[in-house]
């Protein structure tokens, strides 16, 4: 892209500063700080006085019981859900809480839900091309064009997630891993800063979770990543630091070691011993 | 019920095997695909066998056109317009409007506003300025809403802004509240049907339940002449194509493939970072548009635009001859608008009480022996054709 081309591109500053496109400042510290966050549904406090820091280019998994509060933890870090009290900032400059969600998307947060939800009609390469990171009004998206330089940055996450050979099927044939690297891929092609990510191998086969831990380890340092998950082994496998979230707060915060040695977690998951098992 | 019937045509099934986005200028973009080169290419052939039909061949001849049979052509080319309206909003948006008619009135009234007013002082009643409907009705000025139309510049302006204005604001507030599916079907059906009981009335100076009608001429043409008709005819013929040009374009751009993503995944597509209420709007009014344009072109050829168009049963109609051709192709759109119309030229000729019938036993049958109309029938082929490039893909798989 020549100069003049970066200067008209009303999206992003220079491309020299493109792998930086998101104006998060971390110089002071954190890029995700939740303080004393409170949700309440109906009276019921789902988020109780939570308080997390993640830190750049982190890899933080999240584990806890069902209705411990991470899927709400996320909805409130996307813009999805206010909490009732509390501070989310993003880097030291942005407020969360002040945000929508597409802002808050444009920011620099990416989330992969649950389900995989990818476009089923469009192919993988389409579903790619829709979620990078680029000018979304009305006309430039009408008279946007396909150049070498979209496709080599397809073709890159194409390599990460291993679609390569699928690009022009559409997405709804793909098997269920399968989409959910896709659904990672398009997350990666937005170049976010941080990334969430929720219970992504459920459902997985024991090679697709390889293949999975393979591909979130990969993308820790470049950016990073919060793994909400409930597979304790997979946990295991790419897990540096552990936040344990029960009944809405943290439990625990430590190594895996750590944190499955702490007297409240072994308490807690005293249920759960067949599930850390398997 | 009916829109869930609806609703549930198979779009979610992926075809096989896509090439990727192209680099083209978007305008360009329909040119280069397949499908549309033979469109237009059939499309053409059509206009210029009719018109070699009707003016060459002579009169006596089995293969004369006669000027009845041309200008019902012309009549069916506008549904087809229609239809293809209805599918950019329905097949590629999601967006099952069942209120299409009334953009289609309103260009027609437009329209049959500046036929109105060419009539001049030749009136019934010879009145320099008033059709006769406001001299009946002892009104002694024009409302200020019919100044302007005796020039064809404005009217044919607004033949495309007066719909495209009233898409502007219902789809703003609709789409801004995040109205969809069922719901924003049935507000969509009110629409037409609060418009139709409006324009029923006198007072709103559209002429009441008979409408605008006795048009003499357009743009200097006497409307009764033969070489007028045909004139219209074509008119409609490049109408259709240069929309079919203009949505394919919009389709297979960008802007489209977040149309079916939105579609299929609205709160995804949202995600991602599209407005995706803006989108919905933009379509919309697109659409509306060419509704309107089609109003247009047919208003002159039937010689009357009245409140009937608006009925809530005709834009029901529009949905089934899309769905009978096949939603999301715009090319089944045009083949379903002209089959079923063709079918009900027939069959009212024949049997005019049993043509609700008819239409419903057509639209049942296709549901369940051709799911995705008559074009995934032709589609189907295509694909056999060109199996050989899917098996290979298929075995990656
Ligand atoms: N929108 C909501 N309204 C009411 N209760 C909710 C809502 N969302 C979540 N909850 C409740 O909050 C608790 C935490 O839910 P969630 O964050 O989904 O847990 P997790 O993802 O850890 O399993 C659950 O008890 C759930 O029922
Ligand atoms: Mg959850």
């Amino acid at each position: 892209m020549s100069l003049l081309q970066s200067l008209k591109a009303r999206d992003r500053v220079f491309d020299f500063m493109a792998p930086d496109a998101s104006p998060v400042d971390v110089r002071h510290g954190p890029i995700l700080y939740m303080e004393d966050v409170t949700v309440t549904f109906d009276g019921f406090k789902a988020i109780n006085n939570l308080n997390l820091t993640i830190d750049d280019g982190e890899l933080r998994c999240i584990i806890g019981p069902n209705g411990a509060g991470k899927t709400t933890m996320m909805d409130i870090i996307t813009g999805k859900t206010r909490p009732t009290e509390g501070s989310v900032w993003f880097g030291s400059r942005h407020n969360l809480l002040n945000m929508n969600e597409p802002e808050i998307a444009s920011l620099g947060i990416g989330r992969k839900f649950q389900k995989p939800t990818v476009f089923e009609a469009l192919s993988v390469f389409e579903n790619l091309e829709l979620a990078m990171a680029a000018d979304k009004r009305i006309l430039p998206t009408l008279t946007a064009r396909m150049t070498g330089e979209i496709k080599d940055r397809i073709d890159e996450v194409l390599q990460t997630i291993g679609l390569v050979s699928l690009r022009y099927q559409p997405a709804g044939i793909l098997s269920h891993g399968q989409k959910q690297w896709l659904e990672i891929g398009m997350l990666l092609m937005q170049r976010p800063r941080l990334l969430l990510v929720d219970e992504p191998v459920a459902g997985m086969t024991e090679q697709e979770m390889e293949r999975t831990a393979e591909l979130l380890t990969g993308l820790a340092g470049k950016q990073s990543v919060v793994v909400v998950e409930h597979d304790m082994g997979f946990v295991r496998s790419i897990a540096r630091k552990v936040t344990v979230l029960h009944q809405g707060s943290v439990l625990a915060e430590g190594s895996m070691d750590q944190v499955s040695n702490d007297p409240n977690v072994v308490e807690v998951y005293l249920g759960a011993d067949d599930e850390e098992a398997a | 019920m009916m829109t869930q019937v609806l609703s549930k045509s198979p779009l979610s099934k992926p075809s096989l095997s896509r090439s990727s986005p192209s680099s083209q200028f978007w305008l360009a973009r329909p040119f280069g695909e397949r499908a549309t080169q033979i469109f237009l290419g059939v499309l053409l052939a059509a206009l210029l066998l009719v018109t070699v039909l009707h003016t060459v061949v002579p009169q006596g001849s089995p293969l004369h056109v006669n000027a009845y049979t041309v200008n019902l052509f012309g009549k069916y080319l506008s549904y087809a317009l229609l239809a293809v309206a209805v599918d950019l909003v329905w097949g590629y948006l999601g967006i099952l409007s069942l209120g299409h008619g009334a953009f289609f009135a309103i260009g027609g009234y437009a329209m049959g506003m500046y036929l109105m007013r060419q009539i001049g002082d030749r009136g019934t009643y010879g009145h320099p300025e008033l059709p006769d409907f406001m001299v009946f009705l002892s009104w002694d000025s024009l409302p200020w809403y019919w100044q302007g139309f005796d020039m064809a510049w404005f009217a044919f302006a607004m033949v495309l802004l007066a719909p495209g204005l009233l898409a502007l604001v219902f789809g703003f507030l609709a789409f801004r509240s995040r109205v969809t599916g069922v719901y924003l079907s049935i507000i969509t059906q009110a629409l037409t049907f609060a418009l139709m009981l409006a324009f029923f009335r006198n007072e709103m100076s559209f002429g009441g339940n008979n409408g605008l009608t006795d048009f003499r001429e357009i743009l200097g043409f006497n409307l009764r002449s033969n070489d007028t008709r045909l004139g219209l005819f074509l008119a409609t013929g490049v109408a259709l194509a240069l929309s079919y040009i203009l949505c394919r374009a919009i389709v297979s751009s960008k802007l489209g493939r977040v149309c079916v993503a939105t579609r299929d995944a609205e709160a995804r597509t949202r995600f991602i970072g599209y407005r995706v209420e803006r989108f919905q709007l933009f379509v919309f009014v697109v659409s509306a548009m060419i509704a309107g344009l089609a109003g247009a072109l047919y208003v002159p050829q039937v010689g009357i635009i009245n409140p009937s168009e608006f009925s809530p049963l005709f834009s029901i109609e529009i949905v089934l001859w899309v769905a009978l051709g096949g939603r999301a192709t715009l090319y089944g759109a045009v083949i379903g608008a002209i089959l079923v119309n063709y079918a009900k030229t027939i069959f009212t000729g024949v049997m005019p009480d049993a043509w609700l019938f008819a239409l419903g036993a057509m639209f049942v049958l296709v549901t369940i022996f051709l799911p995705k109309g008559v074009a995934g029938l032709l589609r189907k082929r295509r694909r056999a054709a060109t199996s050989d490039n899917a098996g290979t893909q298929e075995a990656i798989v």
